[in-house]
């Protein structure tokens, strides 16, 4: 396994050149949530033509639906969602810009290849280690879509948010070279 | 006849909300240990440490172990006996479930499946009731998460098919699922009755010690031959390769009808979360 990779968001297009499915990385910047509702929202406003309600150039999105923070605390438990039902809108962020995106769970060929094409990376967070990752988003705003209450799309600032890449843009898918590697036959 | 008045219930329902939320099993968490030592994959045993303090976080400051806080499913054992006062016994578990979600911090997961909007309170529960001897209620919760809940099938074999065909599709849906569910996983899974029957006894098996094994040893069995099938496909926890994507496999069977071979299969992520009272 190699070193650990600190990132900063928005990230470039030189950064997501470099990664390779299975580094372990730290983010920290600015992230922003949307799930299944708010992406169906997203692409509406793309479909119109119209702008979207924060800047995707270089942006990570970050599929979580975090639960209530408690009195005094800036989120609730944030751990990620599964991916999968974002599949059908991600190839339209990253046309516009969208640079990472992080979730569980494996993405459809299709994305797998849209993110060859646009130059985007996937990463995955522990699925349920919830009240852990909590502890490296540091502030959270919502920014659109308050009536969709957790799927609301929120502006979060991380840091040494940590995170592996599973697919990289050579194409590479780290949940298939894991299970290789350790599958007997 | 011994009277129960269901303020009793939804007090307990709103405080089993919590507590099942950010209280994780001592079985569960002595399962991860296990994981820890017989992981080979060092990013395998990275997870299980981050579940274990993940836990204790949850624990220790009260706080959800997953943002996922579920669709409360409650089952309920009725005893014949017992007479219910003061309310419907679904009204008294539906508002100690609101109460709980809205104190507790819980995040309010349902919605309409059509228009998708959020009922806003975690409302209704799924209750499954039983009928039992004697005169008290057991009160199981079980909140669980969509992303498992996702992973679930139910399906109607040939008979003919035998045990084979049972193992092969318990086996061949942990390969589909993959990551999805968040393992490590504790996958429950119910052969008999009626399809519905087998999908209550498949989710009812995960209430189980994690790992305990089925009193019917040939069930026993395949339990550990179907362990050691899924652990051996690689997969690992969280999917990223490794020996523990399951850390235990449940079976449970019913009989069926001549015709058929019933079989459903609940995946539980490693938030498997349930709390019992009786009153
Ligand atoms: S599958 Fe379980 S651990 Fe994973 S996000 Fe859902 S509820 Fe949480």
């Amino acid at each position: 396994m190699s070193d650990i990779i600190k990132l900063t968001t928005p990230l470039s297009e030189e950064v997501v050149a470099s990664l390779k499915s299975g580094d372990q990385v730290r983010i920290s910047g600015e992230l922003y949530t949307a799930r299944d509702a708010a992406h169906k929202r997203l692409v509406d406003l793309l479909d119109q033509g119209k702008p979207l309600p924060f800047d995707i150039k270089g942006a990570v999105i970050y599929y979580v639906g975090p639960s209530p923070a408690k009195p005094g605390r800036v989120v609730g438990s944030a751990g990620p969602t599964t991916s999968y039902r974002m599949d059908a809108y991600a190839e339209r962020l990253m046309e516009v810009g969208m640079k990472g995106m992080i979730g569980k769970g494996k993405r459809a060929p299709d994305v797998v290849e849209a993110m060859m094409k646009h130059k985007a990376v996937y990463f995955a967070a522990i699925g349920g280690a919830a009240a852990l990752i909590a502890r490296s988003i540091k502030s959270v705003e919502v920014v659109a879509y308050e009536d969709l209450g957790p799927e609301a799309v929120r502006r979060m600032v991380v840091e040494d948010f940590q995170a592996v890449v599973i697919n990289d843009i050579q194409g590479a898918d780290l949940y298939q070279m894991g299970q290789e590697k350790y599958r007997i036959a | 006849m011994r009277e129960i008045d269901v303020s009793q219930i939804t007090e307990a329902v709103a405080r089993m909300s919590q507590s099942a939320n950010t209280d994780l099993g001592q079985d569960v968490i002595q399962a991860f240990e296990r994981g820890l030592r017989t992981e080979e994959s060092d990013t395998g045993k990275a997870i299980f440490k981050a579940l274990i303090q993940n836990a204790m976080i949850a624990r220790d400051e009260k706080v959800p172990m997953c943002q996922d806080t579920g669709f409360a499913v409650v089952f309920v054992e009725l005893g014949q006996d017992a007479h219910l006062v003061g309310g419907s016994l679904e009204a008294a578990i539906n508002e100690g479930v609101r109460l709980g979600y809205e104190e507790g911090y819980l995040r309010k997961s349902i919605c309409d499946p059509f228009t998708r909007a959020n009922t806003r309170d975690n409302t209704p529960a799924v209750v499954i009731t039983e009928i039992v001897d004697g005169d008290k209620i057991k009160l199981t919760m079980a909140p669980k998460g969509g992303g498992s809940e996702n992973m679930a099938r139910v399906t109607m074999l040939t008979p003919s098919g035998g045990k084979k065909a049972v193992m092969d599709f318990i086996v061949q849906r942990c390969q589909e699922a993959g990551s999805n569910p968040c393992p490590p996983v504790i996958v429950g899974a119910a052969v008999g009755g009626t399809p519905e029957k087998a999908a209550i006894l498949a989710k009812k098996s995960l209430l189980r010690p994690v790992g305990a094994p089925s009193p019917d040893p040939e069930l026993a069995q395949m339990e550990q031959e179907l362990l050691t099938r899924i652990n051996n496909l690689g997969m690992g926890p969280q999917g990223l390769g490794g020996r523990n994507y399951a850390l235990a496999v449940h079976l449970e069977k019913h009989p069926c009808h001549i015709a058929t071979l019933p079989l459903a299969v609940q995946i539980c992520c490693h938030a498997s979360r349930h709390k019992e009272i009786t009153l």
